[in-house]
């Protein structure tokens, strides 16, 4: 006999106590929990905004025609000039400067050799202060977002849901997701929290809402 | 390792609980890492955790989530199978610890490789899958942190979560200078004990395999039936490295971290961070289905193991067991936890949850002291995110360890003779009178400025490790028949 048939054979045979005409759904599952932890008309955007700089994220609000600026300035400030870049990034949004962009398709080995990153991403979630990305649309593939030590996301605000539930309703399993919420971090020395160990260790992120242009 | 009943669950049940615990009390630098520990993730929890006014309610669903998936495990196995295999990923069966290690190898080997990287994973610890790997002239690189302090030291996790927290940081320094070198990269000279250049250390160390690696061995907080999608919650980046660099991803998880449907996750993914490191989402959760062209692993294989996990299904009680999430927020509240650490436990599973899920994966009558290593206080079932009623699972197979006992030898076990006197003495409100006066006279005439030291005869495993306070002079009894009946007459 193949172990899966010993071990499904085990299962059914250690759930002597579960009536042979149960289905799954006869067990209940009650679903008295909130969707979302935020009351009708919060600001999302703000609220998003205060929970990823929560996590020493550093967090920039400008409209789309400031956008472009918001990006070279929080590169300025950070130091970073040569960047990876997703294949199908909008070249429009790039800032003139001292920048280097390498797009896609780049080898890991290219990948650590560079500064950081610009990305778009797929949703923010207000309540947890996470951007999620889909590797779809301007996000490039995992490795991308995950080998240069800077992640520069940007995110607009109509792609903020207000938390989990509904987040993971929009989006689509079978694509490969990664939530990310701050920089990469551990607390394994003495309980210090220690930014970047082996992600990026510094993430600005820009959201882009229309109501709040606040200029750099 | 002792390996009892041939259960391939990594045991190191010698010494017994008791034993392994004096000696951890002795230690009063462990302590004071785990006190300080301890609490302040249990502060960050309480903080997090009360920000959601549902949260009972979340717990309930997550409960009866965890409810229906063990009443049907094999049909959401089933429908997982399918599911992985048909978004590209391969499922394999592993009946038990050795299987699931013949298992790995086999796919190592087939890549022709000798070394793999390794995100931290308790069923692989639970297997003994480094060892084993080792054995086959397999190199595998734990690449957490923590778990990299533990395995350059040759040590042991003492705590789900934070598994080098027994070490400072000047003995974390000694040993990347001492022995980074022997597995890769060195430790830069001059290094010093601060948090962030440390850190930065086991960066450097560890990128190298990273970007060359082409094997990765991970375990799994969920995988999810109907989508096939298998999921890792971290915080280092260390997990994304291992599950998108190397072509081969192998993923090893335990058969009760199915879940059904993948609208469950809103309900895992709320309680698990808030719960384990007291945030309000880790740092980095990554999902994946089967595989994707041109982004991550080419070939991903899933393994399931039973090793125990259907015994423990067969017990109708001690099943809730499988729910657990490994969050550890159960081990933090612990007062013995918070005092022992894990090593005491002997088990890859310390605290709470581990007294109650080591025995049912090895066997009760091979761990027979860890239903007692807690004081069914019921701190652990409150701070538990999925409802596990650790103190009724311990009582439960607290019963069993006697019962088996009683079972083998004629004459009682000296708990059975405990259990038996304290049944006898509870059950009658007289005698209890009886020994409550007697204790506290005998009780004081041991004391020395109200505290008693070591306690003679059997009571000497109690008093070894701490004081016993001085019974008071009268009982809670007395005391209440006299103002009660004080308060009764003046009405
Ligand atoms: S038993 Fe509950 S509290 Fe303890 S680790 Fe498991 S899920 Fe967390």
């Amino acid at each position: 006999m193949s172990s899966r048939e010993a071990i499904l054979g085990r299962v059914r045979a250690a759930l002597a106590d579960v009536p042979v005409d149960e289905i799954p759904e006869d067990v209940p599952v009650p679903r008295n929990y909130r969707r979302a932890h935020t009351a009708p008309g919060d600001d999302l955007v703000t609220l998003f905004a205060e929970r990823v700089a929560d996590y020493r994220a550093t967090v920039h609000r400008t409209d789309e025609t400031g956008l472009t600026d918001a990006i070279a300035a929080a590169l300025t400030a950070r130091g970073v000039r040569r960047l990876a870049l997703p294949r199908d990034f909008p070249s429009a949004l790039l800032p003139s400067g001292p920048w280097t962009w390498h797009r896609e398709p780049l080898e890991v080995p290219d990948l650590d050799a560079l500064d950081g990153t610009v990305t778009l991403a797929a949703a923010g979630i207000a309540v947890t202060g996470t951007v999620v990305l889909d590797t779809g649309a301007g996000q490039g593939r995992r490795a991308l977002t995950l080998v240069p030590d800077h992640h520069l996301c940007i995110v607009y605000a109509e792609q903020i849901a207000a938390d989990v539930p509904d987040a993971l309703g929009l989006l689509d399993p079978t694509r490969p997701l990664t939530f990310v919420s701050g920089p990469s971090a551990t607390s394994d020395i003495e309980l210090d929290r220690v930014e970047g160990v082996h992600g990026p260790r510094t993430l600005d992120v820009i959201v882009v809402d229309p109501t709040h242009p606040e200029h750099p | 390792m002792s390996d009892p009943a041939g259960r391939g669950v990594v045991w190191l049940g010698s010494p017994a609980f008791p034993d392994a615990a004096r000696d951890a009390l002795k230690d009063t630098q462990l302590r004071a890492n785990l006190k300080r520990a301890t609490s302040t993730i249990r502060d960050k929890r309480l903080a997090v955790a009360s920000e959601l006014d549902d949260w009972e309610e979340l717990r309930t669903s997550a409960a009866a989530i965890k409810k229906r998936t063990a009443r049907h495990l094999d049909h959401y196995l089933v429908q997982l199978e399918e599911s992985v295999t048909a978004a590209g990923g391969t499922v394999h069966w592993a009946s038990d610890a050795a299987e699931a290690n013949r298992i790995v190898t086999e796919l190592v080997r087939a890549t022709g490789e000798r070394e793999v990287v390794k995100i931290k994973s308790m069923a692989t610890q639970e297997i003994g899958l480094n060892e084993h790997l080792a054995d086959e002239g397999i190199t595998a690189y734990e690449t957490d942190l923590a778990e990299l302090i533990v395995q350059l030291g040759e040590d042991r996790p003492s705590h789900i979560l934070v598994p080098a927290i027994h070490k400072n940081r000047t003995e974390i320094r000694d040993l990347f200078a001492a022995e980074m070198g022997h597995w890769g990269r060195p430790a830069p000279d001059g290094l010093t004990d601060d948090p962030a250049e440390l850190a930065d250390a086991a960066r450097r160390h560890l990128r190298e395999k990273f970007l060359t690696a082409k094997v990765a061995v991970s375990g799994a907080n969920f995988a999810v039936a109907d989508t096939g999608t298998v999921v890792v919650v971290e915080s280092e980046g260390n997990g994304r490295m291992c599950l998108t660099l190397p072509p081969t991803l192998i993923t090893v998880m335990g058969i009760e971290k199915v879940v059904p449907t993948w609208t469950d996750l809103e309900v895992f993914l709320q309680l698990l961070p808030r719960s384990s490191t007291g945030e309000r989402m880790n740092p980095y959760t990554s999902t994946w289905t089967g595989t994707t062209d041109g982004d991550g692993p080419a070939a991903f294989h899933l393994v399931l193991l039973d090793n125990g996990r259907t015994d423990t299904l067969a017990d109708t009680v001690g099943r809730q067991a499988l729910a657990c999430i490994r969050c550890s927020a159960c081990l933090n509240v612990c007062p013995v936890f918070e005092r022992t650490g894990g090593h005491a436990y002997g088990s890859v599973y310390p605290g709470p949850i581990g007294a109650v899920l080591t025995p049912q994966l090895v066997g009760v009558e091979n761990a027979a002291s860890l239903p007692f290593a807690s004081t069914l206080c019921g701190a652990c079932y409150d701070a538990c995110p999925v409802k596990i009623d650790i103190p009724e699972v311990l009582a439960h197979l607290r019963a069993r360890v006697v019962e088996q006992a009683r079972a083998e030898r004629r004459t009682p076990t000296a708990e059975a003779l405990a259990m038996k006197a304290a049944a006898t003495v509870l059950g009658s409100p007289a005698l209890l009178g009886v020994a409550q006066r007697t204790a506290a006279i005998g009780g004081r005439a041991l004391a020395r400025r109200g505290r008693i030291g070591r306690l003679p005869g059997p009571l000497r495993g109690w008093s070894d490790s701490r004081d016993t306070p001085a019974p008071p002079a009268e009982s809670f009894r007395t005391w209440w028949r006299k103002n009660r009946s004080q308060k009764e007459g003046e009405r």
